[in-house]
């Protein structure tokens, strides 16, 4: 089983294989499981987040009103202007939107890797694939790449905002997200691993501070931005830029910063923005009017 | 290491809005209610740190309510689940405490009916997995990675045996195992970690296995 990115990056060169594929036949291994049930498990997966994209573009309003609403204003904007940041960029962005607005809405979602930051991996997968243009295959082989960097980041730090804050989270899923991209252009393991952790630098340190305790304000936005880091470092990865500090060492310090890091913002909507005159009179006005439904 | 499957982290398909405060906690839930066996007639839910302090916003309460109705974590009715409780005659109470547990997503479950009462601690650790680290009063450390048997059994010799003598009839390899117990002589508990997951007909020969009084079963 590999403990870190140095040996997944490792196994999968030395194998000749994609990091995906190192990821398939260790799940088999350690299920004792045949390729096939492994696989369409997570093609399950799978069609699960594309629906969950479907959704959200439809337009979703969650029960407290926060959130909802703005991965159509996305899409609808996209259609009239030309984005700045670009058409993938923003495709991107509007599909973890939508994929966190379904979320909120306490609609179906596959957590990747947990439901307040689901909305990177599939808000890339489906934008990336319009200019890629994979095979179902390499969208299933996406989520397994995904899902490696991910085993890594929980098994060395944390995948959970109460134990990390929001680097924890959002910044993991940010990380996966990029490490999946790189595979999908046709980059090496290696260039994976320095677009994880080009991504997960730039999240380091950020806190956990959901308005009211409610998986909305700001997660939505969060994911939006993890998603459009993940892009970016993807392209500078393959590019050739790496990372100098190596991406094992990222995940440690990402873990030390989440020990160090108070309660307050670690997912108990104590501190942060949630802790702001109009985080805290959003949650009044939502307490509110849960007591009068 | 805690995570072991790839669907730790690229799933589960579950019920928003969070992985560890809502399908985390159905899964605390349905952990509490495949232990107890069959549908409780009470629960009291005891809140400790992120758990406690963001539940409602979380649907913490609604998705442990679910898990004790069967539910797992990508069944729709979970957003439904007092309200079926309560319709089903289940006393519910959820109580917020102050005390500072280990792990910060912390939930105690006592669970009950006329025959019988359990107490469980689950925490939630991330992504929607969970660990079970105490039952009624004996500690554990059940990963929740595998699918696991938990089998209360009389303190006395031949125990042991007569369990993993049928595991062995079947052909099922044991991962991990702990055995635990309040005084000698007394009740113990015995967890059986195994890598596939246990069907009835083997649970059901336990059940019926001398010295054991009762089993549960935690499935994948």
């Amino acid at each position: 089983m590999f403990k870190n990115a140095a040996e997944l990056v490792e196994l999968a060169e030395k194998g000749n294989i994609p990091i995906s594929e190192v990821m398939i036949r260790q799940e088999m291994e350690v299920k004792q499981v045949t390729r096939e049930q492994v696989y369409t498990q997570m093609e399950r997966n799978l069609d699960v987040m594309e629906k969950a994209v479907e959704d959200g573009l439809k337009g979703v309003k969650s029960h407290s009103g926060l959130t909802g609403g703005d991965a159509v204003l996305i899409q609808t904007y996209m259609k009239n202007h030309k984005p700045l940041s670009g058409h993938l960029l923003m495709d991107a962005v509007s599909k973890a939107v939508a994929t966190n607005e379904v979320n909120a809405a306490m609609g179906t979602i596959c957590a990747t890797p947990t439901a307040g930051s689901a909305g990177c991996v599939p808000g890339t997968l489906f934008a990336v694939k319009n200019q890629l243009n994979p095979t179902r295959d390499q969208m299933v082989r996406y989520l397994f790449t995904s899902g490696a960097f991910g085993f890594i980041v929980a098994n060395n730090a944390s995948i959970s905002g109460a134990a990390g804050g929001c680097q924890a989270e959002v910044g993991s899923a940010a990380g996966m997200a990029a490490a999946a991209i790189v595979e999908m252009a046709g980059g090496s393991p290696s260039q994976s691993a320095e677009a994880m952790a080009i991504t997960l630098k730039n999240m380091i340190g950020l806190i956990c501070d959901p308005v009211a305790g409610l998986v909305e304000v700001p997660c939505v936005k969060r994911n939006a931005m993890g998603a459009s880091n993940a892009v970016v470092a993807a392209d500078m990865a393959l590019a050739g830029v790496t990372s100098r500090i190596p991406c094992d060492e990222v995940i440690d310090t990402m873990y030390k910063v989440g020990q160090r890091m108070p309660t307050d913002f670690r997912e108990t909507a104590k501190g942060g923005l949630a802790a702001t005159a109009t985080g805290k009179k959003l949650e009044a006005q939502v307490y509110g009017n849960v007591q009068k439904s | 290491m805690k995570y072991r499957s790839v669907f730790d982290i690229i799933g589960p398909v579950m019920i928003g809005p969070s992985s560890s405060h809502t399908a985390g906690a159905a899964r605390i839930g349905r952990a509490a209610r495949h232990l107890f066996g069959r549908e409780p007639k009470y629960a009291h839910v005891y809140f400790y740190g992120s758990f406690a302090e963001t539940y409602k916003g979380h649907g913490t309460d609604v998705a442990i309510i679910g898990g004790l109705l069967d539910y797992d974590t990508d069944d729709t009715r979970i957003r439904s689940s007092l309200e079926t409780a309560s319709n089903r005659g289940i006393d519910v109470n959820f109580y917020e405490e102050a005390a500072q547990t280990d792990h910060p997503n912390t939930a105690r479950i006592v669970i009950g009916d006329d025959d019988r009462e359990i107490e469980l601690v689950g925490i939630s650790i991330g992504g929607g997995k969970v660990e079970i680290t105490e039952l009624d009063g004996f500690e554990l450390r059940l990963s929740g990675s595998h699918p696991a048997i938990l089998l209360i059994h009389n303190d006395r010799y031949g125990a042991i045996a007569s369990a993993t003598t049928i595991l062995a009839s079947h052909e099922i390899n044991i991962g991990r195992m702990e055995v635990s117990r309040k005084a000698q002589g007394e009740q113990a508990l015995m967890v059986i970690e195994v890598d596939q997951n246990i069907e009835d007909y083997v649970l059901n020969e336990l059940e019926r296995a001398d010295h054991i009084t009762q089993v549960a079963r935690i499935s994948d």
